[in-house]
């Protein structure tokens, strides 16, 4: 089961949840990024490329599943106004091993970063500017290439 | 042949506009000449399109470099390196 959403309503955790779990795997594995407040921001916009943006995703569910051997993927991610405390995406892995599902969870999210089409933009009171990419974020996906 | 221009993010915010249809001259080889012409539009997309370092690009949907050839693509898009997650 692959599943590849992105939408302006808030996500629902727990839905998200057992429809990895339906899968009726050993092992399931998530991963949820929340809006962080701890820097002084108000609210978080995201902007994103309509159609390029779930071929990416679901590019990437489909090559998860294929390496990792997965029963279930699913990544869930949320554009629009969103505030601090609230999730922005939800990956979920499932497979018959806890190895599989993590380093598959792991490898989404990294991913995800660096090849969909999305863009933050960050507000603190009146002053908004869009977020620049870490070099971290590059690194962190680099892991997962295969030479 | 008309080409449907997508911007997004900061781009987007100088060019003024997500998307123009636009008609460019016949022998853009590459992305890049196609950014080149397009700068010369507005003051907006001189602005929006000046740092080639912090741009990326798709054609018709697949995410390419600026030194792409640019073929005859009905859709492409420019923006800011991605920020999702």
């Amino acid at each position: 089961m692959i599943r590849v959403l992105v939408q302006y309503e808030s996500i629902d955790q727990a839905t998200e949840f057992a429809g990895i779990m339906a899968a009726g795997v050993g092992g399931i594995a998530t991963f949820a990024g929340v809006v962080r407040a701890d820097d002084g921001v108000t609210t978080l916009e995201l902007e994103h490329y309509p159609g390029a943006t779930e071929s990416a995703l679901r590019t990437l569910a489909e090559e998860a599943a294929r390496r990792w051997g997965l029963a279930a993927a699913s990544v869930v991610h949320r554009v629009g106004v969103m505030q601090p405390g609230e999730l922005v995406v939800f990956v979920g892995t499932a497979a018959a091993h806890r190895g599989a599902a993590l380093e598959a969870c792991a490898f989404l999210i990294d991913r995800l970063k660096t090849e969909a089409p999305f863009w933050k933009r960050e507000t603190r009171g009146d002053e908004a500017r869009w977020v620049e990419p870490r070099d971290g974020d590059t690194r962190a996906a680099a892991r997962w290439d295969r030479s | 042949m008309a080409i449907d221009l997508l911007y997004f993010s900061w781009v987007r915010e100088a060019i003024g506009t997500g998307s123009e249809t636009l008609d460019p001259p016949e022998g853009l080889a590459r992305v890049t000449d196609l950014i080149d012409w397009l700068s010369t539009r507005s003051e907006g997309h001189a602005r929006a399109l000046a740092d080639r370092g912090r741009l990326r690009a798709a054609v018709d949907q697949i995410f390419v470099g600026l030194d792409a050839p640019l073929g005859h693509p009905r859709e492409v898009a420019i923006f800011p390196p991605v920020t999702g997650g």
